[in-house]
Parts: C-alpha cells; structure tokens; sequence
C-alpha cells in the first residue's frame, strides 16, 4: 500500500516532521512525497536516508517534486 | 545519493560555509565594523531602521550594505542555480509580529544569534547566558511544533512577489548612492549617519557589499541556519546545520585570535551589558519567535532572496520591531536593559506563546 504525504507550501520543518511520521507509522513499504522547495527536497531525502529508507526517485514537474522513498 | 545535486547542502558543505562565515566577520570587524559585530542581521536591520530615520538613536543609524547584500545574493544564487520559487500566504501578519518581538528580544540581549556566537568567539562571557536562553526559546518552539503548530502553506505566486523584498533592499543602496555619508554630518538631506558609536563604525561599503553579497549566495545554497541547527538537534536529533555552527564558532575564534579581538571576560565588553537574567531572558523570547517562524534572521533574508515572500514579512517585522525598541526604550544599552525592556519581553513571550497554543491547523 503506497502512501502519500502531501508537504507542498509547508515551511521548515514541517516537510521532515510530516515524512518522519509517516515513515515510522509504515515502517516498511512506499512513501511519496510532494514538496515544492529545493531545501525541503534535500531536507526529506536526509531524514529518510536516517531511518534506513531509500530514494527509489525524484519527479520534477512545474517547480515542484514528488520523490519515492522505499524500504524492506 | 550523490551529494542530490547541491555540495553546499552535504555535510562538508555546510562545515565549509559555518568555517567561511566564521573568518568573514572577524575580518569585517577589523575593516571597521563595530565590535564584536562583524555580521549581526539584528544589529545591522536596527542600523538600517535608523539610517532610514524610523528610530532616532543617534548611535545606531547607517544602512548596512551587508544587508542588501544578502537579500540580493540569496536573489542571485536562487536564479544561477534554477531555486527562485516566489510563494507567499502562510499567516504572513503572525510572520510580521514574530519578526517584530524578534528583533525586541534579540535588542534586549543585544544580537541576533551570529552576534551571539561571534561575541563568545572573541571572548565575551556574557554570550554564553544569550546562548543558553536561544536555546530554551527554540526548546520552547520545539514544543509547540511537536504538539502541531504551524503556520498553514504558501501559495505559488507571481515571481515579480520574490522579487519586492530585494527591489526594496536596491532601493536603500540607491539612495546611499545618492546621499552618501558627509564626514561628521549626521544627515544627508534624507538618511541618517551615526557619527559616533557603534553605527558609525562599518567597512568601505563597497568591501561590505560584495562580502554581502557572496556570502547570500553562499547561505541560500546551503540553508545555513542558526535557530535550525539547534531545532533540529533537539526535534530529529540531527546536528547537520550544528556542524556548521560550531565550525563558524571554531574559525571565528582562530581568526579572532590572529587578528588580536580576543578579549576574555565579562565585564567592558564591546556593545554587551552584565545584567545576565536578561541576556538569557531576552534570547528565550528570540528564539521562540525564530523556531515559530522556521529560522533565524539570516535565514529570513536568504529565504527572502530567493522568493519566499512570508520571510520578507519577517525581516520587516525586524526592521520595525526595531524602531518601536529604540523609540519605546525598549532595547539595551552597554549600560544595561532599557527602561521597558523587561516588560517588553514578557509581553513578547506571552504573543509568542499565545501564537503556538493557538496556531495549530491540521494540515
């Protein structure tokens, strides 16, 4: 089941707090993540390589960018 | 996850930034900026409400060209490296008064949180209680962001929005162009020159431009962050932005000492004062105010650079909140707190607090 986390217009650190949430609810499987700054993109992709979670992708689409996170 | 595109942005990145900035103000203090002062974004925004004539403190008015600098740097950076995103609309007046008691706690101390760690990087004991109440203040605002608060989103808008904070900061330099500093004359037609203290100590303007400038780009890149380093310490327990803190307190410590500005101890510090309640007191009401509005004041600005229009509203709550210090005898002195100081303070964190206990929308 792939989850979604909406983080687009959210400041700092919002992003991180909402896909850190959402990686230990899952703990395992797929995380998308929307967010619309290049600071909350590495921000995301620090946090969820913390907790042993891979980038499996990052879309970028009219400023903005969905990134796929995996584990397990 | 080859460094995701961004150098400055990787540890080594953000170390090599902390250690840059940490030389640059010791030697913009030797250039001529004022004590302990080599870059302070409080500081220098209380210089530039003056120089602009909001406040009348004849010792603290001159428009700080590093300022400018990195506004339009952070401007320059976000467009060389395709990062410009104008947005603006997340709770912009809680933005302005946040900014506003900002700069309150930050005068009541005197110095936003680089000054703080310049001042304890050429010896002034009296840093380390602003420090300790930084710290509490963003301990506070971790809390607050744990049970919820935020601000709501930005919205996507036109880029001509990014643009108006640095169209605003071009605007201040024009007219210094226009209405330079007459030797020994605190005004010129419009703008105010401290021609004694603090704000008549700067570096050529041309040499505090151009490091301004250089060190937006530089900070925009890798999100240089001093509230963030200790938020995300104690919220993630990730020391990514403290790492290049504490190379800045480290280079700014060794440059201090080369250039013979280390001075130990407590008392006759430049531009400080011992009354340390309120050293502590006052940095607990700035940094609640940083971590509910997501950074600290350079942040603000670099995040205004490159378009975020709710960073703008920030700074200028700066600006202002520095003006009603001065004219409402609120700021500090190396004497000691201002009249209104310590009220002012309890009412800035009973706002802060009153902010984060109700600011908590689902997202």
């Amino acid at each position: 089941m792939s989850q979604t986390v909406d983080a687009r217009g959210l400041s700092c650190p919002q992003p991180v707090l909402l896909t850190l949430e959402a990686l230990q609810k899952s703990n395992q499987g797929q995380l998308t993540v929307l967010v619309d700054t290049d600071t909350s993109k590495e921000n995301v992709l620090r946090a969820a390589a913390s907790q042993g979670w891979q980038e499996a992708g990052v879309q970028e689409q009219g400023g903005e960018y969905r990134i796929t996170l995996t584990k397990g | 996850m080859a460094a995701w595109g961004n150098i400055s942005a990787t540890r080594t990145g953000i170390i090599a930034v902390g250690a840059i900035l940490g030389v640059l103000a010791p030697v913009l203090q030797k250039l001529g900026n004022p004590g302990n002062m080599g870059i302070c974004v409080a500081c220098f925004e209380r210089d530039i409400a003056g120089g602009v004539g909001l406040h009348r403190a004849a010792v603290v008015q001159y428009i700080r060209p590093e300022i400018i600098g990195f506004v339009v740097g952070a401007l320059i950076s976000a467009y060389i490296f395709k990062e410009f995103r104008a947005r603006a609309g997340s709770a912009p007046i809680v933005r302005f008064i946040l900014g506003f008691f900002a700069m309150v706690g930050a005068l009541v101390f005197l110095g936003c949180p680089w000054r703080a760690l310049f001042r304890l990087a050429a010896g002034d004991g009296n840093a380390i209680f602003g420090l300790l109440g930084l710290v509490a203040g963003i301990g506070i605002g971790v809390l607050f962001l744990k049970n919820g608060y935020n601000l709501g989103r930005s919205q996507t808008t036109y880029a001509a929005v990014g643009w108006l904070l640095p169209l605003v900061m071009l605007g201040f330099l024009i007219l210094m162009l226009l209405f330079p500093q007459i030797p020994d004359k605190e005004l010129n037609t419009i703008l105010f020159y401290s021609v004694k203290g603090p704000g008549s100590q700067h570096a050529p303007l041309l040499i505090s431009l151009v490091l301004g400038l250089f060190i937006g780009i530089i900070c925009q890149r890798s999100r240089f962050c001093t509230m963030g380093a200790f938020r995300d310490l104690l919220l993630f327990r990730q020391i990514h932005l403290l790492s290049g803190l504490i190379a800045l307190l480290v280079t700014a410590f060794v440059t201090n000492l080369v250039l013979s500005q280390f001075k130990p101890g407590f008392e006759n510090q430049p531009v400080a004062h011992t009354m340390q309640l309120w050293n502590f007191g006052g940095m607990v009401l700035a940094g609640l105010a940083f971590a509910l509005a997501g950074g600290c004041p350079g942040r603000q600005l670099f995040m205004a650079g490159e378009g975020d229009g709710d960073a703008a509203i920030f700074a200028l709550g700066m600006i202002v909140g520095a003006a009603f210090s001065h004219n409402f005898l609120m700021a500090s002195s190396p004497k000691g707190v201002g009249e209104y100081g310590i009220v002012a303070v309890f009412i800035g964190l009973i706002v802060c607090l009153g902010i984060g206990f109700t600011m908590r929308q689902k997202i």
